[in-house]
């Protein structure tokens, strides 16, 4: 994955672009608003990471700007700014996703992923599959190998989230976002409680695990 | 000089001089309408008083003709104030009457004269000579003529309305002048109360700005606007006092409990270093240094929260949001962590939606973290433990309340566990960031509503009131 940062601390700007390299993605820096307005509209990447203050043009207004001009390329708003509004204004501004400093990398890592992922054709199947496991958004059903599993309604949710975004690292925060639709730090360990839940149900008398945790970033569905 | 300058250049002076004006020009305007007015009337009065002369004296000539006429003007004009009385020939030869001499031309018309003429009054030019008399009179007149080609004049002096004329003049100057000097010496004394009073405002304000920030504006008895204005000016000064001391109290915080995690981290990965570690002991140090770094993040993120929230409130932040949704939406997340932990999570809600005007995600998490508390220390507890979550209308408020049976919290330290970091003793081994109830509480600060503490015997009992509308909320 390509990935354009645009951000004024060279340190951190540093950091992101060996991380994400470590990561097996590459990361343009660009260290003002200006030269990262002309990066992202002249070349071709998946996923914009912009820093809100920034010397010379504001990160929003970057973002608006290329919305305005068509560009789609998912874009992520990194903020030193409170909470709160500070989110609403920022997705208004046509910002996919936002996340507060200081943040964990691997919250950053697992936003930008699922993020890039978005713009593929996922929206539109109706059947999720993950190896045996099979959810059918249609009639609300879940299946393995061929069983069909009851699920709650919220854990249904939670499940399609899983699936939707197979293969990728979903953080607790995400999942209490897309999930519950609340955007707070969840405390402690309820999301944790809630997932093993959901792996009783789908993983009980199977032999195969679906899903797994990552430490110290939350979780992944995979084969 | 520089202080009359000062006060000319005030507010209330040229408020003044506005009035001062407009009154001058409807004063002008009301002397000149009444003084034409009462002219006018002096002048057909006048009129009026010819006529019944020129009747008079038309009898006298239909009975006796122009003898009796002549004897008839001759008495009437002897009499002292006469009006004027004049016989003349074609020629305009004065033969009787008391007219010594005419302006010229008066004599060449017929009846009513256009406009006032002057004239000199048998024997007046030799007292004009001594000097006794100074000016010329004026008078209106009625000229006509006889059969016999004799002109008759009569007339009347318009001495009376030009007097009165006169003496309106002088008293619109003298009222002038009087309102002039009484509207310089209002304007003097009022800018100048109102330019000290300012001055020591500005004074008081710059002693604050030089940083004397526990001064204040000062405020006289008076309670005007001047006062109302020190007023509020001084509560946003009491309010920025208290924001400030609320950032001084987060740094203080931050710098103290931010402290011990930190060093802890550090002495982790110093201490991993040590010695000849494992791979594994690497990894384990390391994961562990991350779990601590995420609860610092945590911890800032809340500190950073509570802040914003305090600073006030937005309605931006705002809509119709629906409590019971949000119980539902609280218990169905904490329902499971609820089982794992042996407490029963139980909800009573009234029918239908309970609408009121907020925020939903921060009255989510202000739930959150009660509910998490509430969970966490009734687990210990012994018998069957229980958490409640109640909502219902009381009044003018809502409630929602969260019920635990767990240890409680002694009354004295109730108001305690809404300061920030703060947490209670025997607590300390729990897991938490100790601003899980200083934020429900700026939760509900912002929403004009409070947060309760009470006795559940056992255990505890808060609540969460809010204002059921959104106009008893506080900006």
């Amino acid at each position: 994955m390509k990935i354009l940062v645009i951000e004024d601390d060279r340190e951190a700007a540093d950091y992101l672009k060996n991380a994400f390299a470590e990561a097996g993605h590459t990361a343009d820096i660009a260290r003002d608003g200006d030269s990262g307005f002309a990066l992202a509209d002249s070349g071709s990447y998946d996923v914009y990471i912009v820093d809100r203050m920034l010397p010379r043009r504001d990160g929003l207004s970057i973002i608006t700007e290329l919305r305005e001009g068509g560009n789609k390329t998912p874009a992520l708003i990194l903020s030193a700014l409170g909470e709160v509004d500070d989110r609403v204004t920022g997705l208004r501004a046509g910002g996919d996703d936002y996340l507060t400093k200081p943040y964990a990398f691997s919250e950053l890592l697992a936003r930008v992923e699922v993020l890039e992922r978005r713009s593929g054709a996922k929206e539109v199947e109706t059947v999720y599959r993950v190896a045996d496991l099979e959810l059918d958004r249609l009639s609300h059903t879940v299946r393995r190998a061929g069983r069909e599993i009851v699920l709650q309604p919220r854990e249904f949710r939670l499940l399609e989230y899983m699936m939707r975004h197979a293969g990728q690292v979903v953080t607790r925060t995400m999942l209490l976002e897309n999930v519950w639709d609340y955007h707070f730090d969840p405390q402690t360990n309820v999301i944790d409680v809630h997932i093993s839940r959901l792996r009783g149900k789908i993983e009980k008398g199977f032999d195969k695990p679906l899903l797994h945790t990552v430490r110290g970033a939350g979780y992944m569905l995979k084969d | 000089m520089a202080r009359l300058l000062a006060i000319l250049n005030t507010t209330a002076a040229r408020l003044s001089a506005l009035y001062l004006l407009l009154f001058a020009v409807c004063a002008t305007f009301l002397v000149i309408y009444m003084t034409s007015l009462s002219a006018n009337m002096l002048v057909s009065q006048t009129r009026d008083a010819i006529n019944e002369e020129v009747r008079g004296l038309d009898r006298a000539y239909q009975r006796g003709g122009l003898p009796v006429l002549v004897r008839v003007m001759e008495a009437r004009a002897r009499q002292p104030g006469a009006n004027l009385y004049m016989l003349a020939d074609i020629n305009g030869r004065i033969l009787s009457g008391n007219v010594e001499s005419l302006q010229p031309g008066i004599l060449d018309i017929t009846g009513w004269t256009e406009r006032p003429f002057t004239y000199t009054r048998y024997g007046e030019s030799e007292q004009r000579l001594n000097g006794r008399v100074e000016e010329k009179h004026e008078a209106m007149a009625v000229v006509f003529r006889l059969p016999s080609q004799f002109i008759v004049l009569v007339g009347r002096d318009l001495g009376e309305p030009e007097k009165f004329r006169r003496v309106m003049q002088r008293a619109l100057v003298v009222t002038l002048a009087i309102m002039s000097l009484g509207a310089f010496l209002i304007w003097y004394f009022v800018g100048r109360r109102a330019l000290k009073r300012i001055d020591r405002v500005s004074a008081a304000s710059r002693r604050i700005m030089a940083g004397d920030l526990t001064g204040r504006l000062p405020i006289s008895s008076a309670g005007d606007e001047f006062d109302r204005l020190s007023d509020n000016l001084n509560k946003m000064l009491d309010r920025i006092a208290a924001l400030n001391e609320g950032l001084r109290q987060v740094s203080d915080n931050i710098a103290h409990d931010l402290k011990t995690p930190l060093t802890r981290l550090r002495n982790r990965a110093e201490a991993a270093l040590a010695g000849k570690p494992k791979t594994d002991d690497y990894r384990e140090a390391l994961e562990r240094t991350i779990a601590e770094s995420d609860q610092l993040i945590r911890t800032f993120n809340a500190i950073l929260m509570i802040s914003r929230l305090e600073a006030g409130y937005s309605a931006e932040l705002t809509t119709a949001v629906d409590l019971r949704a949000i119980v539902d939406d609280v218990e169905e997340l904490y329902e499971p962590l609820a089982e794992e932990e042996g407490v029963t999570l139980t909800a009573s809600k009234p029918e239908g939606a309970v609408e009121f005007q907020g925020n939903r995600e921060l009255v989510g998490q202000a739930l959150s973290n009660i509910v998490d508390n509430a969970i966490k220390y009734s687990s210990g507890s012994g018998d069957a433990p229980r958490v409640e979550l109640v909502l219902e209308r009381s009044g003018d408020e809502i409630r929602l309340t969260v019920r635990d049976n767990g240890p409680g919290v002694p009354e004295a330290d109730r108001d305690r566990v809404t300061e920030r970091f703060v947490r209670l003793e025997e607590s300390r081994t729990q897991p938490g960031s100790g601003l899980g109830l200083s934020l429900a509480k700026a939760v509900m600060t912002f929403h004009g509503g409070r947060l309760e503490f009470a006795d559940n015997n056992p255990g505890l009992a808060v609540a969460m009131v809010f204002p059921a509308s959104p106009a008893s909320r506080k900006s």
